[in-house]
């Protein structure tokens, strides 16, 4: 309860408490119709009254769903953890869950807390002995539903690891099918397949049978109090013990003291997943942004210096890079060579700031890359990563990415796209990587480039291209190819 | 599904009893208002009571045999799915992940929206004609029943349909946002990214709106008691009245069932095709290399890993190895490399995993290093002891050296052929013969030294990782 915006509380509760006063009225005028006093117009009246109310507390809680739904997603936009697909998966579809919570779960708790005690206050001023046994067998519903609940808790929790393993099993075995049938084990594991559902499905009928005992007792209490309520006062009226007026709006109203329990009971079912995803939601870290510091230097003048740069992925035993040491001179171009995981990626990385050294550190003019202003250091650089991302938008916009204003036609000319300026449509991987070079032309203000194999998807005439447009600018090139190492003032080997 | 006649029989008469109960005990009030001899209540007294007892314990039966019925039916789902699959392979992690909760959304589809929906068809039918079908009644039934639902089921694909571009766009953002997160940063664009990105969520929430939604939610209200109030001054007896009021309770769910209908629709209908899919193509036939050992090497996305797997698929039982899309089941280290050969004994086990270096317990669960994962791999290809081994980045994940040391191995205790498809050239230098695999074909082939002397791919490979 404390994820509810205490406006959209205080809202509940009015919606609830007009609600608990609709009931009664309706179930009076309802009552008098029928033993004969009339007033059909004013039933009328209240139950449009009911239909329009319904209809504002429908509104009001999506309108609630919907702001907290979007202010989640922003909030998994910039704060969430875990491969793209998993987040894009929380924020898009994830969250469509806590709408179940929100606008139907919390409003019908609010109904179910107000409206039963709106009609024992009615019954006990109508017939004092009919609200006693409702005001007896109401709490019984929460306390056996709370008993059967602690009883099955165990259980309900091993049987949804089950379920959870018995989709994952069949996902493990469908995932796993290439594999199967390489070695001939794919026909076997059919059989499996249906044992373990088989398997399964009694299992978890064993389980049911006991957790909807709580269901069984919701409806046993709510119709027997019926049956309790109304036989008695069905005995009353024969001796004239009570009037007929009376007698029906007990009959009326004894039900909907217990409905609403009833309907919050099959909302909270279906809104466990909400609960689950608005906590998963709400317990992602603001990222922190360290905005210090100095001032970087200027690399155009200052020298950059690795020294013993260690670096350890926390999913890997060996070091990405180690007891690595390089100096690299104002306005020199250097290759960076060797074979495939020796860690050459990992020291533009380091360099980018992307990833922290474990050990040893990286001076740009005697001043540790860790003590300057982050950002501040990025604008110098210009980078052509390996995989390039294409981002949702044109070719052209993907070219101006952090440099508005940019001559984007020219950079695109430069690397030849002159053309795809304006495509939106999917590119090769060697278009890609042209557009990577183009943006990072396109920073004309950058003192250094870092070209992580720039070429190594483009034919021999397209990298000839690529390579006119960035010869003569300070770089750091991680290079494959030879026609690469020919344009660099020195080639450092990675082993 | 055979048994899901049964769950709504019972289902039915749930609901039947509750509205008999409400019936009766108006009726029971009415009567005794008139005063007549006990004698003529004594029926309804214990026709209340049976019926309150009777609700009860039907509706406990109905969610059992409902349950029972679907967990059944999906077991038997899941059986013809697998078997769908493997008449026809489905290739791409997505596309299963998306068919295994297809398979879910079925069951949903059965269990929140047939069920309820035959329920209700039974409710209504034997209301109406135990009441004669009063007019309002009617009415009330075929709006509640029948519009109101259709209505809900139309406007939510409406909805579904105006939504999916904006879905689409913001999960395309997403995912670029998360891929391009260090490229974003390093260009100083994330704050920009992250705004568009803003926008579009703010949009899609003014459009998630449903207003027509919220409208049927008050209509199913007024439709309900407005139906008890016309057949009051339509002058029908008061337990009819309550009793019309208590049925057209069934349809409320309903709505919701037609909303739930339309999302689950697109994920029933690739369920029935998957199932309808005819049989792939048997593969066509490859002329396999015939040198003893084989390497293949390329640019990535170039088709090396497709190559293997047509040569896998052309040598059914014959070529067996490791391939790109190798796969650890969720089951100990034993199962996982056994599936190659199930009668091996532990001194066979033991072996293949010294050649492999694998140093994890038999026993461990699947949660393995990216190192361990491959040399487990390793593991069960060998114990295949295949003519034809295939390698497809066999000792990716692990350092270089640990790496070549362990491919010796691998390559000196197979017996068969060998196809080892490297990004690391050192391995192929005794090769017998070496492919290179550019856009899809096969653009030179040789041993080492003769492709290490001619311009092209290798070469230029080569000298990189040895200048």
């Amino acid at each position: 309860m404390r994820h509810v915006d205490r406006r959209y509380a205080v809202a509940l509760g009015v919606l609830a408490a007009v609600t608990a006063v609709l009931v009664p009225v309706q179930a009076e005028l309802l009552a008098s119709v029928l033993s004969g006093a009339g007033g059909v117009v004013p039933l009328l009246g209240v139950v449009v009254a009911r239909a329009a109310w319904v209809w504002v507390g429908q509104v009001v809680a999506q309108r609630e769903a919907a702001k907290v739904k979007a202010a989640l997603r922003k909030r998994v936009l910039r704060d969430a953890t875990g491969t793209p697909g998993e987040v894009a998966t929380l924020a898009v579809k994830g969250l469509d869950a806590v709408e179940p919570y929100l606008a139907g779960y919390l409003p019908q708790l609010a109904v179910a807390a107000a409206v039963p005690v709106a009609v024992l206050v009615r019954l006990s001023f109508a017939d004092w002995g009919s609200a006693l046994v409702i005001a007896l067998t109401l709490p019984l519903v929460p306390v056996f539903a709370a008993l059967v609940g602690v009883h099955t808790r165990e259980r309900t929790r091993a049987q949804w690891a089950a379920m959870a393993s018995l989709g994952g099993h069949f996902l493990d075995v469908v995932r796993g099918l290439g594999t199967l049938k390489l070695f001939g084990r794919a026909a076997a594991q059919a059989r499996t397949v249906r044992l373990m559902s088989h398997a399964h499905a009694a299992e978890t009928m064993r389980a049911l049978r006991v957790a909807f005992l709580s269901a069984l007792v919701l409806e046993l209490v709510a119709t027997l109090s019926v049956a309790l309520v109304a036989v008695p006062v069905g005995l009353r009226l024969l001796d004239g013990g009570v009037t007929l007026h009376v007698a029906l709006l007990v009959l009326l109203l004894a039900p909907e003291a217990y409905l609403p329990l009833r309907a919050a009971g099959a909302q909270f079912h279906a809104s466990a997943e909400g609960l689950a995803v608005l906590e998963q939601a709400l317990a992602t870290t603001p990222r922190t942004t360290t905005t210090t510091r100095r001032r970087p230097p200027d690399p155009r003048t200052s020298p950059i210096v690795f020294e013993a740069v260690e670096v350890r992925y926390p999913d890997r035993a060996e070091p990405a890079l180690s007891g690595f040491h390089l100096t690299v001179a104002p306005g020199e171009r250097v290759a960076l060579v060797g074979p495939s995981g020796a860690g050459k990626s990992t020291a533009l990385a380091v360099l980018l700031g992307a990833v922290p050294p474990t050990a040893g550190r990286v001076l740009v003019g005697g001043v540790d890359l860790r003590e300057v202003d982050r950002a501040e250091w990025l604008r110098h650089l210009a980078w052509v990563p390996q995989r390039p991302t294409l981002f949702p938008g044109t070719v052209g916009e993907n070219i101006a990415l952090g440099t508005p204003g940019a001559d984007v036609v020219g950079a695109a000319r430069a690397v030849g796209l002159g053309d795809l300026v304006h495509a939106r449509h999917a590119l090769s991987s060697g278009e890609r990587q042209r557009v990577a070079v183009a943006r990072a032309l396109a920073r004309t203000d950058a003192r250094l480039l870092l070209l992580d194999e720039p070429t190594s998807r483009l034919d021999g005439r397209t990298e000839e291209i690529v390579l006119r447009a960035t010869r003569g600018r300070p770089a750091l090139v991680v290079a494959h190819r030879p026609a690469l190492l020919g344009e660099v003032d020195r080639v450092v080997e990675f082993r | 599904m055979r048994r899901l006649p049964a769950a709504v029989l019972v289902g039915a008469a749930a609901e039947l009893a509750g509205v008999g109960l409400t019936a009766t005990a108006v009726w029971l009030v009415m009567r005794a208002a008139e005063q007549p001899l006990m004698s003529a209540l004594t029926v309804a007294v214990v026709a209340v009571r049976t019926l309150a007892l009777a609700r009860g314990g039907l509706r406990y039966a109905e969610r059992l045999t409902g349950h029972d019925a679907v967990l059944r039916a999906m077991a038997e789902l899941r059986g013809k799915v697998y078997d769908a699959l493997l008449r026809r392979p489905l290739r791409g992690g997505d596309a299963l992940t998306r068919l295994v909760s297809d398979v879910d959304a079925v069951q949903d589809a059965v269990l929140r929206c047939a069920l309820p929906a035959g329920v209700a068809a039974v409710v209504g039918t034997t209301v109406l004609i135990a009441t004669g079908a009063p007019a309002p009644l009617l009415a009330g039934t075929l709006l509640a029943g029948v519009v109101l639902p259709a209505l809900a089921f139309g406007l939510a694909n409406r909805r579904l349909r105006a939504l999916a571009p904006l879905r689409a766009e913001l999960t395309e953002h997403v995912v670029a946002l998360r891929e391009g997160e260090v490229e974003l940063t390093a260009f100083g664009a994330l704050d920009h990214a992250l705004d568009r990105a803003g926008d579009l969520v703010d949009d899609l929430a003014a459009r998630e709106r449903d207003h027509a939604a919220t409208a049927l939610a008050g209509l199913a209200v007024a439709v309900q008691f407005g139906t008890g109030v016309l057949l009051l001054v339509n002058g029908e007896p008061a337990h009819v009245v309550l009793g019309a009021v208590a049925a057209l309770e069934v349809f409320v769910p309903l709505t919701t069932a037609a909303r739930r209908w339309a999302e689950h629709r697109g994920s029933v209908t690739r369920v029935r095709e998957t199932l309808a899919a005819p049989p792939a193509e048997p593969p066509p036939p490859l002329l396999l290399p015939t040198a003893r050992r084989v390497g293949v090497v390329g640019p990535s996305g170039a088709g090396k890993s497709t190559l293997l797997h047509a040569i896998a698929a052309a040598n059914p039982g014959r070529a067996k190895g490791l391939l790109d899309d190798a796969h650890v089941f969720r089951r100990p280290v034993r199962d996982n490399v056994r599936l190659a050969d199930p009668d091996a004994g532990q001194p066979r086990l033991d072996e293949v995993a010294r050649v492999a270096d694998l140093d994890v317990p038999w026993d461990a669960g699947p949660e393995l290093s990216g190192g361990e994962r491959q040399r487990l791999l390793l593991a069960r290809a060998l114990l295949a002891d295949p003519e034809v081994l295939l390698l497809d980045e066999p000792v990716e994940g692990l350092a270089t050296r640990h790496g070549d040391r362990v491919l010796r191995a691998v390559l000196a205790a197979a017996r068969g052929q060998v196809v080892l498809v490297t990004h690391r050239l050192a391995p192929l230098r005794d090769f017998d013969e070496i492919i290179v695999v550019e856009e899809g074909r096969v653009t030179q082939r040789g041993t080492h030294d003769e492709l290490s002397r001619t311009p092209g791919h290798y070469r230029d490979r080569w000298t990189a990782e040895c200048p």
